[in-house]
């Protein structure tokens, strides 16, 4: 069977997130909860969750969490990291033994830096050398795979159901104020780990309910940008396209938003004039990045969280308040399990971004 | 001399039990080859002057004729066919180069009838483009290189030139002289009706149709005929023609008998001479020269056109399209080896060229390798049939086709590939008065957008079935098409997996 990245495999699937615009961290037990109740919507075959917030005593560095097939594979990729970063700290996440859990490859964390010179040699800014080297490691070094590389944020996930991916890793030990949660329902799997979701690149995560119609349009003009389709998936190409247009052309979020799922023309041409300015000023300058086809999206992102589905609407997700925390999930009970007193839930339109911040924070994760 | 005699390939088959003498084929056929006996009282016929126009067997009012194949035959040989045989007496009788229209009729692989497009099932739902919105709107021409904000953080429109098209289909140039008034007429009042644009070929552009500038592309071909001024700011878009799938590497030739009246007023050539386009712009030897071309049209109409760059598909065309796509062109048409043409060389119409769909292919991949697909559009044409054959072509990579062979079909022609003789019984590819006259412009617009109207309705049904509701998803997705009945050399070149994969 064809390995994940070898093939495009679709896959159905519940996401859930939960932010504290206050900043107040809490440990991953909620969010295990809330996804944990659409069991039915994922098969076992992957699960996974993003904190941000959790590693406040490294909150200068690069938190690499990286799968190994072997001890080769970590030699090499640890021989190339010391070459170009100074590594704080490394060592093995810590998980539990779990009866569902099983086939986990070598799974580590580094708290690195790019080495003072470096950069200046490579003419390129912190964000961008990290970006490469993970493009770099992820592609070049055989049985490495960097699954996580933001600052003060981790992604955490594995094949199995989700609720026994977040026992796995022990979740109750992180504490965060922003969590998101994948389960995933493949229509086939080789059963390999760094295919579960959330996707991630940099500080910006992206867990995906869906199954895009555009995507090898989509993937085909990422690519064009240096961005590399290692695996496959419509959520790796959408956290590419957030991160090109919002990190690398200046888009805000908001507008990178009304790129991916535009209004229709029909819908355009009632608009006033200044609407209609830039919606179609989107549309003509970034068609290749619209995406068609079933998305529900929780993007997470240093200091905030987007949510975000296809145009027409076609997966469910809602969002709810309760005093300072936002909720996100497919499915209402998702929310109503961890916190049954909501002050409002509401189906957000298709194609209507959600973003909420850290009170004090920004629509720009930069 | 005997040899000088070819048994005809069609014959006329006139049922004579049918027939009623009211010499309706007579008059219908430019060729002559209808005649009534008086001694016979009965209609005869010379078979060797058809063209196989189908006219008198569409006219004939008691459905009395049919026209059939010969079972005349040389001695069969797979090498030596009858064509090869005939061509060789012919030559060798008069000296001269064999001439030919319309598109390459040879055997040769259509690759477009051996992809197959992909729908959803199940894990993604199909789109009913008759209950929500699907999209065919394209926009041509470069894309903005940075994103500029104002004073107030609003996002500038710094949109380059572009052309708007409700449909990814355009009418290929076809020059006035080439094809009649008529048929010039009837595309550009469909062009104007269906929102989008028509070309004016290299003859110019009739002043009659000036009022139609808002959905012409004016060319500008090696010979200049007609290029004036007002002539390049007449367009929504200049396009410079390089070459012509139909015959790449050489130039083009109308002869001074049809260069009369208003085609010799609108090519700006005096009546009788012949019309000869260089085979290559004398003003471009390379690349460098196309772009001080392109930046010339570009400055006398003050930036406010799109430049399209026409070439014809050859084996190095990729590399082409790249130094194309650098030149300041903003959109690149490539025509197909099996495009048509009012007149060419046989030798070249069957001999030289690529396949559209592999060229376009191997453009896109190459453009994209560069990473200067957003630097062009890049429209295709060069027999592209049905709404089957846009998709797949979008699929490959294409922002748009350009449609020829199949506007003239709507219009009547019954490609018996005789353009060349200027006897069209169509009203298409004629300029006599009484030939012209059969093509009715009212009709031919109405007839030519019923087909673009159909094909759209097909292309929102395919996209549909594929869960993809805006076109531009599906530009370059070749994820949504398999190979059939393909070796690996040509899947790795259209870049597509083999169905079942």
């Amino acid at each position: 069977m064809l390995k994940e990245g070898q093939i495009r495999i679709p896959s159905g699937c519940a996401i859930s997130g939960v932010f504290n615009r206050d900043g107040k961290r809490v440990n991953g037990s909620d969010i295990i909860t809330s996804i944990s109740v659409m069991h039915d919507r994922s098969n076992g075959l992957g699960g996974g969750f993003a904190g941000y917030g959790i590693y406040p005593e490294y909150k200068d560095f690069f938190a690499f969490h990286v799968f190994f097939d072997s001890k080769e594979s970590r030699a090499e990729c640890e021989k190339y990291l010391d070459g170009r970063f100074d590594v704080y700290e490394k060592g093995e996440i810590p998980t539990r033994k779990h009866k569902n859990i099983s086939g986990a490859p070598g799974i580590w964390r580094y708290f690195i830096k790019p080495r003072a010179g470096i950069l200046d040699a490579a003419m390129l800014d912190e964000r961008e050398f990290v970006a490469r080297t993970v493009f770099f490691m992820n592609t070049e070094i055989k049985g490495a795979y960097v699954f996580s590389s933001g600052k003060n944020m981790g992604i955490f996930k594995a094949v199995g159901y989700p609720e026994d991916v977040g026992e796995y890793y022990r979740l109750e030990d992180y504490r965060g104020y922003s969590w998101t949660a994948h389960g995933r329902y493949p229509t086939n799997t080789p059963g390999w780990w760094g295919g579960a979701h959330p996707f991630g690149l940099l500080d910006l995560s992206v867990v995906h309910n869906g199954e895009i119609s555009s995507y090898d349009a989509n993937r085909r003009h990422m690519e064009m940008f240096g961005y590399k389709c290692t695996l496959l998936t419509d959520t790796e190409v959408i956290t590419y396209i957030l991160d090109y247009l919002v990190r690398k052309r200046g888009l805000t979020l908001t507008e990178a938003s009304n790129v991916i799922a535009a209004p229709f023309w029909g819908t355009i041409e009632k608009m006033d004039a200044e609407r209609k300015g830039y919606y179609s000023y989107l549309r003509q300058a970034f068609p290749e990045m619209l995406i068609t086809g079933p998305f529900s999206i929780l993007a997470g992102f240093e200091g905030g969280m987007l949510a975000l589905n296809d145009r027409l609407k076609l997966r469910s997700m809602v969002t709810a308040e309760k005093d300072k925390t936002t909720y996100f999930a497919s499915e209402e009970c998702a929310i109503r399990i961890i916190s049954p007193e909501i002050d409002s839930i509401r189906a957000p339109k298709g194609g209507e971004p959600v973003i909420v911040t850290l009170e004090n924070g920004a629509d720009n994760p930069q | 001399m005997p040899l000088n005699y070819f048994y005809p390939d069609y014959e006329i088959d006139r049922n004579f039990m049918r027939c009623i003498n009211c010499r309706a084929c007579e008059r219908q056929c430019a060729n002559e080859v209808h005649s009534y006996s008086e001694e016979k009282r009965l209609m005869d016929c010379d078979s060797s002057k058809c063209v196989n126009c189908q006219r008198c067997v569409s006219l004939c009012p008691t459905r009395a004729l049919r026209i059939v194949k010969t079972v005349n035959t040389f001695k069969q040989n797979y090498s030596w066919t009858q064509d090869k045989i005939g061509d060789i007496y012919r030559q060798a009788d008069a000296g001269g180069v064999l001439l030919s229209s319309m598109g390459n009729p040879q055997q040769y692989p259509v690759y477009w009838d051996k992809i197959l497009i992909n729908a959803s099932q199940v894990t993604n739902p199909s789109i009913d483009p008759l209950r929500e919105p699907m999209e065919t709107t394209v926009f041509l021409g470069k894309k903005p290189k940075q994103i500029e904000r104002d004073e107030n953080g609003k996002l500038k429109n710094n949109l380059p030139v572009h052309l708007a098209l409700k449909l990814p289909i355009m009418f290929s140039a076809m020059s006035y002289g080439s094809i009649s008034y008529n048929a010039h007429e009837s595309l550009a009042r469909a062009a104007e009706a269906m929102g989008t644009y028509y070309n004016t070929g290299e003859g110019g552009l009739h002043e009659d149709f000036y009022k139609y500038q808002n959905s012409t592309i004016v060319q500008v071909a090696s010979g200049r005929f007609g290029v004036y001024k007002k002539y390049l700011e007449a367009g929504a878009a200049i396009e410079i023609k390089m070459g012509q799938g139909a015959k790449p590497g050489i130039g083009g030739h109308l002869p001074g008998m049809k260069i009369i009246g208003d085609i010799s007023r609108t090519r700006m050539i005096p009546e009788g001479t012949d019309a000869i386009s260089p085979a290559p712009h004398h003003d471009i030897y390379s690349i460098e020269d196309l772009r001080q071309l392109v930046y010339s049209l570009k400055e006398v109409t003050e930036f406010k056109k799109p430049v399209i760059v026409k070439v014809a598909a050859v084996h190095n065309i990729a590399a082409i399209a790249s130094g194309v796509a650098r030149s300041g062109a903003d959109i690149i048409a490539i025509d197909g080896f099996r495009g048509g043409t009012g007149a060419a060389p046989s030798a070249i119409r069957d001999n030289v060229g690529i396949p559209i769909e592999l060229a376009l292919a191997g453009v896109d991949a190459r453009l994209r390798e560069e990473g200067i697909r957003d630097e062009v559009s890049l429209v295709i044409g060069g027999s592209v049939r049905s709404s089957a054959d846009i998709v797949k072509a979008i699929a490959l990579g294409a922002d748009a086709v350009y449609i020829a062979t199949s506007a003239l079909i709507a219009l009547g022609c019954h490609l018996c590939r005789s353009c060349h003789a200027g006897r069209c019984n169509w009203g298409i590819a004629a300029q006599r008065e009484d030939l012209v006259r059969r093509l009715n412009p009212d009709i031919g617009y109405k007839r030519l957008c019923n087909l673009l109207n159909a094909w759209n309705h097909e292309i929102k049904e395919m996209m549909g079935g594929m869960g993809i509701n805006s076109i531009e998803a599906l530009k370059g997705n070749r994820l949504m098409l398999r190979g059939i009945g393909l070796t690996d050399a040509e899947l790795k070149v259209l870049g597509i997996q083999h169905a079942g994969e």
